[in-house]
């Protein structure tokens, strides 16, 4: 356990190092100069030199490579270019919008696969299972755009349930907040739940051939108890890995739902700030979310060596 | 040995078969046996002649198309194809118990073993968490799991093959089952191991007065452990008789054809006998005797007459050689009444 932690952080340093290297790279080959950008057209070659070399700009890449990076393990992620607001008090204030978002379309997502699932892998063949796979089969033919369309125009539009737009923090009313990102979590959940029915009925399926499965109807158990007790944890590996990964992508690529809702998430900070050549703010967003797609698989790793004993936690390589 | 004793199990005229889109194919045909309180009972029977089948049947574990189209398995005095699920699963486990032919993958791999063996009592005994664990301990002793403690807390991966049919064999027998049905559970092990699982539960049979029906198609574990001895062939017994005279003096020619094939190691033969042919698949059995295609000796009535099973010299055996008829009937011509030579399509019932 120990030589995998080690293991894991040193090789996550590293990845984090190319990353950084990566999206340092890419911002500065992207065309348009952010010096421009900011004074605008009519600014004179004087004012754009002395800016670029106030932000630092007329120094060679790689000295402007480490100096950034020396500012990112103080905790500085520069400033916005745009505004002039710290990049990390920026991603402060974005990061729990989205989190909050993906959090709250895997609560639906789950809420939805795991009984569909099991139900339709249990019932195999009857007028269930048909029914999930038509829920299914839809669910990810839909993308999720059309369905928040779909979603407001009926249920804040037409029906007035829910506000069509919008976002209130947690911390300001917990109610109002999850009132909110009800719809939005819906929209992404529906094709991550659509997703998550499919293969945890597959791979239940399958865990429902076993012998062990036999061993525990002959011991007298109920189909409840050898479903729960015994199928439902060897099946539920890989619905952890698409989950772990969706994770991931949600908590930086939620930018359409993000945007049809009005969300000041994550995603949108993200748009703006590359279609303003802000690059400051594009570098730690990347690097942030770089961070958590490393993050989520450690955590995945150490889920599957809890649910599964013979995955061992070693530092060796597989 | 057995007919003083009373049956544990009676099994009496089980057909059992698979449904299919439209039709269904019959596999046991009328299948009728008893296991006595205390015997061990061995079927014998080549792959695929149903012997897993009956097994499963009494069970009630049927795979999803399977099912039971007539017959009775009468357990304890009640008839077992009448259950429901719910009532099968009170007795699965506790008066009835089985163990399976593979040990590698028989037990859940996310769960410890010891756990595993204290579930079958909690679903069968009002107990707590830490009288089913102790009772699993108990087992684990009783079944010569060494350090048996510690061994509580492994995962089925951390163990070896015979400690798993171990833990099996504790898991089965945790509730004290009146009735032990074994299927092969020796195959998938090697030799050494072999004996020692054979030896464990003929001592704990002649311990606990319990009845084991054991599943097998290795005569040599049959000729150690079985009281008396079931031989099945294409889901039809075809013959029944106590261990001695079954390997001394065996009546049927299928049977015969079995002994003769075992090596022995004083002979000095180039070739082993075996018995020609494989076993007629479901959709094209003959209309008569399953084994007349095969059979040595048949003649000519053999393929188109079923013949009914009947006493002969202690045993109980299923052939026209046995009875009465065998004299008149028509030596092998390979042809039928016509004159015709006798096609395949003519011997099989349609």
């Amino acid at each position: 356990m120990i030589s995998f932690l080690l293991r894991r952080t040193g090789l996550m340093i590293v990845i984090l190092f190319l990353v950084s290297v990566i999206v340092f790279a890419l911002v500065n080959v992207l065309p348009g100069d952010p010096a421009l950008l900011i004074l605008g057209q009519e600014a004179t070659d004087e004012s754009l030199r002395a800016l670029r070399a106030e932000m630092g700009l007329d120094q060679p890449l790689v000295v402007q490579y480490f100096v950034w990076v020396g500012d990112l393990l103080q905790g500085d992620f520069g400033q916005s270019f745009r505004n002039n607001t710290e990049v990390s008090s920026l991603l402060i204030q974005k990061i729990p919008v989205t989190l909050q978002l993906t959090v709250m379309s895997f609560a639906v997502a789950i809420l939805i696969a795991i009984p569909a699932g099991i139900i339709s892998a249990t019932r195999k063949g009857t007028l269930w299972d048909s029914s999930a796979t038509v829920f299914a089969l839809s669910g990810v033919s839909l993308p999720p755009f059309w369905l928040g369309i779909l979603l407001i125009f009926i249920f804040a539009v037409t029906l007035g349930w829910f506000p069509p737009s919008g976002y209130v923090s947690l911390t300001e009313n917990v109610g109002l907040s999850l009132w909110y990102m009800l719809l939005p979590a819906v929209a992404l959940g529906v094709r991550l739940s659509a997703e998550l029915t499919r293969m945890l009925r597959s791979s239940l399926l399958e865990v429902l051939e076993s012998d062990f499965i036999r061993t525990g109807y002959a011991k007298g158990l109920l189909e409840k108890s050898v479903v729960f007790g015994h199928a439902l944890r060897n099946s539920i590996i890989p619905v952890i890995t698409v989950s772990g990964l969706q994770f991931a992508t949600f908590l930086g690529g939620t930018v359409i739902t993000e945007e049809i809702f009005n969300i000041p998430g994550l995603g949108q900070l993200l748009v703006q700030s590359i279609l303003t050549r802000d690059f400051p703010v594009v570098q730690g967003a990347v690097m942030f979310m770089a961070f958590a797609v490393i993050f989520i698989n450690f955590t995945i790793d150490i889920v599957y060596s809890i649910l599964d004993p013979r995955i061992k936690l070693t530092g060796g390589s597989n | 040995m057995g007919e003083k004793m009373d049956a544990q199990l009676k099994v009496e005229d089980l057909h059992v078969g698979f449904k299919q889109k439209k039709s269904s194919v019959n596999i046991l045909n009328g299948v009728s046996f008893q296991v006595y309180k205390g015997e061990t009972l061995c079927i014998v029977g080549e792959s695929g002649c149903g012997k897993s089948l009956t097994s499963l049947s009494i069970m009630g574990l049927l795979p999803k198309q399977g099912e039971v189209q007539g017959g009775k398995i009468e357990f304890e005095g009640e008839n077992l194809v009448q259950k429901n699920m719910k009532q099968m699963s009170r007795l699965r486990g506790n008066d009835l118990s089985m163990i399976f032919q593979e040990p590698m993958t028989s037990l859940n791999p996310v769960h410890t073993v010891g756990k595993q063996v204290a579930e079958v009592v909690r679903t069968h005994r009002q107990v707590g968490k830490k009288e089913a664990y102790s009772r699993a301990l108990e087992m684990f002793e009783l079944v010569g799991i060494p350090s048996p403690a510690e061994r509580l807390h492994n995962y089925p991966h951390e163990l070896s093959g015979g400690m798993r049919q171990r833990v099996m064999i504790a898991m089965a027998l945790a509730c004290n089952p009146k009735l032990l049905i074994a299927d092969e559970p020796t195959t998938a092990l090697d030799v050494t191991i072999q004996a020692q699982i054979l030896e464990l539960l003929n001592d704990i049979k002649a311990e606990r007065q319990m009845s084991i029906m054991m599943i097998t198609h290795d005569l040599g574990v049959v000729s150690e452990v079985a009281d008396r001895v079931l031989v099945m062939y294409a889901g039809e017994v075809i013959e029944c008789a106590n261990n001695r005279q079954l390997f001394n003096n065996p009546q049927h020619p299928y049977t015969q054809g079995l002994i003769a094939s075992i090596p022995k190691l004083k002979e000095e033969k180039d070739e082993l006998p075996i018995i020609e042919g494989s076993v007629p698949s479901p959709e094209k059995m003959p209309k008569g005797c399953r084994f007349s295609t095969r059979c040595p000796f048949a003649k000519q009535e053999c393929l188109t007459d079923s013949p009914p099973l009947q006493e002969a010299e202690e045993h109980t055996v299923r052939c026209w050689m046995h009875t009465d008829r065998w004299e008149e009937m028509t030596p092998w011509k390979g042809v039928d009444e016509d004159g015709r030579e006798a096609t395949e399509q003519d011997l099989i019932r349609s």
